[in-house]
């Protein structure tokens, strides 16, 4: 595993110096590696485009405000997308209360083994056309299918890289259960997406092909 | 010597195996496993091929427009309580 490092980097730590000191415009470049993560983060959480994008301006304004309070032991990314994930559990609490129940019973579920079903092997699939569109609407779905406790280190941990340790300070829950959430997602994830089942969906293009080295 | 595993046991680490974050006892343990038990494997290869998948970054997209609504809604904001 690699060492993750915990402080803000240089550059990061002058950017916000000069924010702090009224240089509004060193904050556009201190968050722009961030901004496609701060809306991801956001979508994992909420689901829905249009909610994601408010709150990832939400954070924006909050981190900018918030920025003389930043503790420079912390790493800036993870500080900002940490605020992210409160603004959109904040919403989604707020306009989705009458939600909000199903998203408590979620949590009981989640001691328990999970066991994968019987698949067909991905390996057996006929290669054919695939349009990207097709893909990407199964990637959806299978996103869609995913509660928003697994969804959310998916997209930390399988989409935007974030480490384990990191993952767990943003989402504030211990390493154990970003492990285990990881899991669940990962097989849930599998099951949403292996084709076969019903024979929905093939493979084919090259773009597509470099997931599946073996087709 | 590899002491052998079950399928429920692989199962449970097999998000781990994959993020390589097991002791290497464990780790020899399941490669043994993988190499004779069918379904494990098409379990590993899947589940493989859906984090290839998810982070194939191309089908996460932002919302065309988005950075740029981002910063002038920023600015915006700024701009009314300008320091």
């Amino acid at each position: 595993m690699a060492a993750s490092s915990i402080q803000t980097n240089d550059r990061e730590a002058e950017l916000i110096q000069r924010v702090c000191n009224g240089e509004r415009e060193a904050f556009y470049e201190l968050v722009r590696p961030y901004e496609r993560g701060i809306y991801f983060a956001a979508m994992g959480v909420l689901n829905n485009p249009a909610d994601a994008e408010e709150v990832a301006q939400e954070t924006v304004l909050k981190a900018f405000n918030a920025l003389p309070n930043f503790r420079f032991e912390a790493k800036f990314s993870t500080w900002i997308i940490q605020i992210a994930i409160n603004e959109s559990r904040m919403k989604l609490r707020k306009d989705r209360r009458h939600l909000y129940e199903s998203i408590e019973a979620e949590r009981e579920d989640e001691e328990g083994d999970y066991r994968p079903r019987e698949l067909a092997d991905w390996r057996e699939i006929p290669s054919e056309e695939l349009q990207r569109r097709e893909l990407r609407d199964a990637l959806k779905q299978a996103m869609d299918s995913l509660g928003p406790k697994y969804r959310e280190v998916l997209i930390l941990r399988d989409v935007q890289h974030v480490n384990i340790a990191e993952t767990a300070k943003i989402l504030g829950i211990t390493e154990a259960s970003v492990k285990t959430r990881l899991l669940r997602a990962r097989l849930q994830m599998r099951e949403a997406l292996a084709p076969g089942i019903d024979g929905s969906w093939v493979t084919g293009r090259d773009e597509y092909k470099k997931v599946r080295p073996w087709s | 010597m590899v002491i052998e595993i079950s399928c429920l046991e692989v199962w449970r680490e097999i998000s781990n195996y994959i993020d390589d974050a097991l002791d290497p006892e464990l780790r020899a343990r399941m490669e043994a496993h993988f190499k004779v038990c069918k379904h494990c494997s098409a379990v590993l290869d899947g589940t493989r091929n859906v984090i290839k998948l998810v982070a194939d970054e191309a089908e996460f997209e932002v919302p065309a427009g988005y950075a740029s609504r981002l910063y002038s809604k920023l600015n915006a904001s700024l701009g009314k309580s300008d320091r």
